[in-house]
């Protein structure tokens, strides 16, 4: 707050106490509470709403949870309906999204904070990484349409995994960028002066003593965006992950080339078939998909209070 | 210190000799055979270093080639668009029936974009702003420490689960409080859609109002202020900047959402602001669009791209509002 400089606003203050001070102090402190109270019910409802959501799902899924319903295809009838392609097609893309993205977003990130000397060149990619983060992610699949599934047909063979893992590397290379630099800021600048003061050249120092020190950073911020990246399911939708695939991709070459699903996208279908008996294993599957997000989160946690300690 | 021509021969501490003969003058150094000094092979070093720093900028620059790839491919095949549509006529049409008949009103699917994007933010904005203010001046340290990670829970479920639990948990549930609400319906996609974004809010805007230095909140409490009227008055427009760039974000979140919208306010274009009819957005337009069948060429092809380029330049205008209001009222404190 910027109180008035115009003097005579003071002199008014000074002649009629009563005009802008108001020293009931009952009644404020009164609205102080309703306003505390108006926060913590803010707080309230987001936590009520988050376990009313655990809970509709859990219930709804739990039932459908058994060992044949992760490991068999999908099928027509619900009773026999099963997640494997899709599990093992989520597991794809994870893996292709994060080989491209990991050593893209990590190398671009420490180009911009270590290497990048402060001019335009270094600012538009600055303005343009926080303009991609803002970009829906919709807009990606689009992309991913054109360039990876029609241009590079040649490449990707058209709707298949490897176009899929593409978009979606893509679209969660900003926020692998951001926290590396994050991480990378972190680091105590004098560790790098140490470096050069040995003789160690900028990369040297970069790769042997600043990168091992922001390793649990990046680690963690590229689990979380690869989480992020998991329960993505518009851009792969757009891109052409198909509804019903019954075979899981092969583990070759070929095998990128291969139409898929992924878990999202199952429980997309199974909801939009609009039928009762379709509603528990759509539900199953959102906890399974749960289950996942939850794995490697937690292990992005474990990894930031493991190392959190170890800090220079 | 040393005479010009005299370098002491190199003893055991090495570095400080070397330290030495860089403070003396290059002409100073004995003959190169003569010396048993440590000379690495820097030519390999620098060359890799070289290598690295190109290689890391081409990675960088896979970012700006993104941008224009999305750019171009949505500039390439809009133009292509309005080649056969009018652009007079994407304006004005009422209704929105590309795929089958000859009507391309872009105002029916963003009526539906704003309608739902308008109910989240009346969810996301206040309760993401309140909690905000609670986890960063009420709550304690204790309680923010838990409280955090369950808004962190809240913002990484996919919005495919919310698009279920607004179906099949809201929905039925509004039935029985709001009459003539039908099965898809704007208002829990966007009640739902509220909650999705309102941790982005609370988060971006905690960040915002924490870093305020408490030299701020001192100094207001010393003019006889309560701790709501230092909040309110003082604290937030200290942290203005980071707040509006929040709810700006949440905005083009609530205008770029796909699933919640696709899943549970339905796939019907009407040209209407009433919150309780199935409804189709720009995104859930594009996702119908690609799960039925349009090869490259056709009319229904290009129209994603016009539905698209619409969504970008929205959310494109929000961001460049967003950079410039950050530049113009971002206070620096020492």
């Amino acid at each position: 707050m910027t109180l008035s400089s115009n003097p005579r606003d003071l002199s008014d203050l000074q002649g009629d106490a009563n005009s802008q001070f108001k020293p009931n102090l009952r009644s404020r402190y009164r609205l102080d509470r309703a306003f505390e109270l108006l926060t913590w019910l803010a707080t309230l409802i987001s936590l009520i709403v988050l376990v009313t959501l655990l809970f509709d799902v859990i219930g709804d899924g739990a039932g459908s949870l058994n060992w044949d319903f992760l490991t068999s295809p999908p099928s027509r009838r619900a009773a026999r309906a099963g997640l494997w392609p899709a599990l093992v097609g989520t597991v794809w893309l994870l893996g292709i999204t994060a080989v491209v993205a990991f050593p893209i977003g990590v190398g671009s990130g420490i180009f911009l904070e270590e290497f990048a000397p402060d001019n335009w060149f270094t600012r538009l990619i600055e303005i343009n990484v926080g303009n991609l983060a803002a970009v829906p992610s919709i807009v990606y699949g689009l992309l991913g349409l054109t360039v990876f599934v029609d241009i590079l047909r040649p490449i990707t063979g058209g709707t298949s995994v490897l176009a899929g893992g593409l978009t979606l590397a893509l679209l969660i290379l900003p926020i692998i960028i951001v926290s590396t630099r994050e991480a990378l800021r972190a680091v105590p600048s004098s560790l790098r002066q140490g470096g050069f003061a040995l003789g160690a050249t900028r990369w040297q120092v970069i790769r042997d003593l600043v990168f091992a020190q922001s390793l649990p950073g990046i680690l963690t911020g590229t689990i979380l965006a690869l989480s992020r990246a998991i329960g993505e399911t518009a851009p792969i939708l757009v891109v052409g992950a198909a509804g019903y695939i019954a075979f899981t991709p092969p583990l070759s070459l070929e095998g990128l080339q291969s139409d898929f699903t992924a878990l999202p996208i199952q429980i997309y279908v199974w909801i939009s078939r609009a039928k009762k008996d379709f509603e528990p294993i759509a539900a199953g599957g959102i906890v399974v998909l749960l289950v996942v997000l939850l794995l490697m989160n937690t292990s992005a946690i474990l990894l930031r209070n493991k190392f959190q300690n170890k800090k220079l | 210190m040393y005479g010009s021509s005299q370098i002491p021969c190199l003893g055991p501490n090495r570095l400080f000799h070397l330290v030495l003969i860089m403070h003396t003058e290059p002409n100073s150094l004995p003959p190169p055979n003569d010396s048993k000094m440590w000379r690495p092979k820097r030519g390999v070093s620098i060359w890799s270093e070289r290598l690295v720093k190109y290689l890391f900028a081409s990675f960088a620059l896979i970012s700006v080639v993104t941008t224009i790839g999305i750019v171009g491919t949505l500039i390439f095949e809009t133009f292509e668009f309005f080649r056969e549509i009018p652009f007079f006529r994407f304006l004005t049409d009422t209704q929105w029936t590309p795929l089958f008949s000859d009507q391309f009103g872009i105002f029916v699917l963003i009526s539906a974009t704003f309608m739902t994007s308008l109910i989240a933010l009346l969810v996301a904005l206040p309760i993401g702003l309140l909690a905000a203010i609670c986890l960063s001046e009420y709550a304690s340290p204790k309680m923010r420490k838990w409280l955090k990670p369950a808004l962190e829970i809240l913002a990484g479920i996919p919005t495919v689960v919310y698009g279920y639990f607004a179906l099949l948990f809201v929905t039925p549930l509004l039935q029985s409080i709001v009459p003539g609400l039908k099965i898809f319906n704007s208002l829990s996609a966007g009640l739902v859609m509220g909650f999705a974004i309102m941790p982005l809010v609370a988060s971006l805007s905690e960040d915002a109002i924490y870093a305020v230095p408490q030299s701020l909140r001192q100094g207001s409490y010393a003019l006889g202020t309560t701790k709501r009227e230092t909040v309110t008055g003082v604290v937030l427009p200290a942290a203005l900047s980071g707040i509006v760039a929040s709810c700006v974000l949440a905005i083009s979140r609530a205008v770029g959402e796909t699933m919640i919208v696709t899943v549970a306010a339905g796939a019907s274009p009407v040209l209407t602001l009433d919150p309780r009819v199935s409804v189709q957005t720009m995104t859930s337009f594009i996702v119908q669009a690609t799960f039925g069948d349009n090869p490259v060429g056709t009319i229904g092809y290009k129209t994603l791209f016009a539905v698209g380029m619409t969504l970008f330049l929205i959310t494109f205008v929000l961001n460049i509002f967003s950079f410039w209001f950050v530049r113009r009222f971002q206070e620096k404190y020492e």
